[in-house]
């Protein structure tokens, strides 16, 4: 959770059946139908399914990097997402966390990939 | 459809080499032509496995490249790019080739050329496959296997010690291959002392960078004895995807493009996984071990590491699995590794693999792209 007023939101997306998912994607995983919702997941809680600390991390990207998937549940459904996590001090599978915004996850111009290409902001996990 | 025949075969040592993927993918395909004692002119179509010769080193068209070099000018070329599984989809499309029709004799080159580079850009690389939701946070095919073996050693109750023990097995049978990288047998507390990668991961448990090549020639089983009497047939494959963005799986230690690549290739052979008498797998990292041979059926979900702790994938074993040493001591060359899995089994299935022999008439790989992105299966015969 977070107050900055220029943090983006954290979106799931939904089709009419209900399917949710994160990211989107062009067809629903699920059905195959058109996604036509967003759901803000950055003011929800998440459980920890499973975790690392990563110690070889490419160039531009925090090392060690601690990183894990966290489940969301979203009326119902169960809404993964893989991400960093603020600390791996004392976190274990099942555990609680929520989603803090952050400008900069890895620097954008340090890896191959082209740094326009895509966002570099986002949401790490911190334990609750 | 026409069944195909494997007619020649080889591979370039692996490891750290001088040369670039060109003369890496000519070594390899000059050794295949002399194995079958053909010529290159003869060629009608010539594929390349390569995940990524522009990224790692400047290098693009090698196709082209390689059929002047072999004297194969004439022949249909493409590239066949599946990220890890290069090389399995270079031998579905070699395999398609001849069973349609369209060509009488392919060959398959795979090859990459890595240790130029460092670790972390090389790592990157590799990462570079993954969804920009994951990629900006960091993740690389470590951490998804890290990840992975965390949710697996929890879930199942498997000791930390068994994903050593792969590690263990596969050095062992390295010893004995003259192409791989490490031809050292390590111990246990080695592997459990290593530094840790991707906790509970660590140094042992991953495979290494490398540069290497390996090829394959193709063509009807029909006229197969035309050019050896020794020859293999690929009598079931199949290819198959899982998500691109890992999270997004519903379970984290099955990978459905194994299940689902497997399915097709059992059901094309008229065989099951209780026939495969000698098993390639995909071990980029240990848990990939345990992961495929439970979705390849070999083993009930949440045992494969009951199998490697009993001795059942060892060389003397029931089942042995990666005699070649596997990916983690014999290396991988992105596109290459495919092929040189079959190459193993061509060895074994023909009675010359030396001091690796086992007893085989039925082989199968199975090569992993990506975090289990796509997977091919291919299941080869003695005729
Ligand atoms: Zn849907």
């Amino acid at each position: 959770m977070t107050d900055d007023q220029t943090a983006t939101s954290f979106d799931a997306h939904r089709c009419p059946n209900g399917h949710v998912s994160y990211p989107g994607h062009t067809r629903c995983p699920d059905c195959g139908e058109k996604q036509t919702e967003t759901v803000d997941l950055a003011d929800r809680t998440a459980t920890v399914v499973t975790w690392t600390t990563s110690n070889a991390t490419p160039p531009g990207v925090r090392e060690p990097n601690h990183l894990a998937i966290v489940e969301f549940a979203v009326d119902g459904e169960a809404v993964r997402a893989l991400g960093q996590l603020t600390t791996a001090e004392g976190v274990d599978i099942g555990d609680e966390v929520e989603p803090v915004y952050t400008e900069e996850l890895r620097e954008p111009g340090a890896g191959i990939r082209e740094p326009d290409s895509q966002e570099w902001d986002g949401y790490r996990f911190e334990p609750v | 459809m026409n069944r195909v025949a494997i007619v020649g075969a080889s591979m370039t040592t692996f490891g750290e080499r001088d040369a670039w993927v060109r003369e890496l993918l000519a070594e390899a395909g000059d050794a295949c032509l002399a194995d079958a004692g053909i010529g290159g002119d003869e060629l009608d179509h010539l594929y390349v496995s390569n995940m990524a010769s522009g990224e790692f080193e400047g290098q693009t068209g090698v196709p082209n490249a390689l059929a002047h070099d072999l004297n194969a000018l004439g022949a249909y070329t493409a590239r066949i790019d599946q990220t890890s599984s290069s090389g399995g989809a270079g031998i579905y499309a070699a395999w398609q080739s001849v069973a349609s029709g369209a060509s009488d004799l392919t060959m398959l080159v795979g090859g990459e050329k890595m240790t130029h580079r460092t670790t972390g850009e090389a790592t990157d690389v590799i990462a570079s496959l993954t969804h920009p939701v994951e990629y900006k946070h960091g993740v690389t095919l470590p951490s998804f296997a890290g990840l992975t073996a965390r949710k697996y050693l929890d879930e199942y109750d498997a000791p930390r010690e068994s994903l050593g023990k792969v590690a263990v097995k596969n050095h062992q049978n390295g010893v004995d291959n003259p192409h791989a990288q490490f031809r050292k047998e390590v111990d246990l507390e080695t592997v459990l002392d290593s530094p840790v990668v991707a906790d509970p991961l660590r140094l042992y448990d991953f495979c290494p960078i490398t540069d290497g090549s390996a090829a394959l020639l193709f063509c009807p089983e029909e006229v197969a004895s035309e050019y050896t009497d020794d020859y293999v047939v690929v009598s079931g494959i199949g290819g198959a995807t899982d998500t691109h963005v890992v999270h997004e799986r519903a379970d984290p230690t099955t990978m459905g493009g194994v299940v689902d690549s497997s399915e097709i290739a059992y059901e094309m052979s008229d065989l099951g996984p209780e026939d495969v008498d000698v098993a390639e797998l995909h071990d980029m990292f240990t848990i990939l071990e345990f992961l495929q041979s439970e979705d390849l059926g070999f083993f009930k979900k949440g045992e494969g590491w009951k199998a490697v702790e009993e001795g059942v994938t060892d060389r003397d074993g029931d089942l042995p699995i990666n005699t070649s040493g596997g990916l983690k001591s014999k290396g991988h060359p992105l596109g290459a590794s495919g092929v040189a899995q079959a190459y193993e089994l061509y060895q074994q299935l023909l009675g010359e693999a030396g001091p690796r022999q086992v007893d085989c008439e039925v082989g199968l790989a199975c090569n992993v792209g990506g975090f289990g992105n796509c997977v091919t299966t291919t299941i080869l015969e003695r005729p």
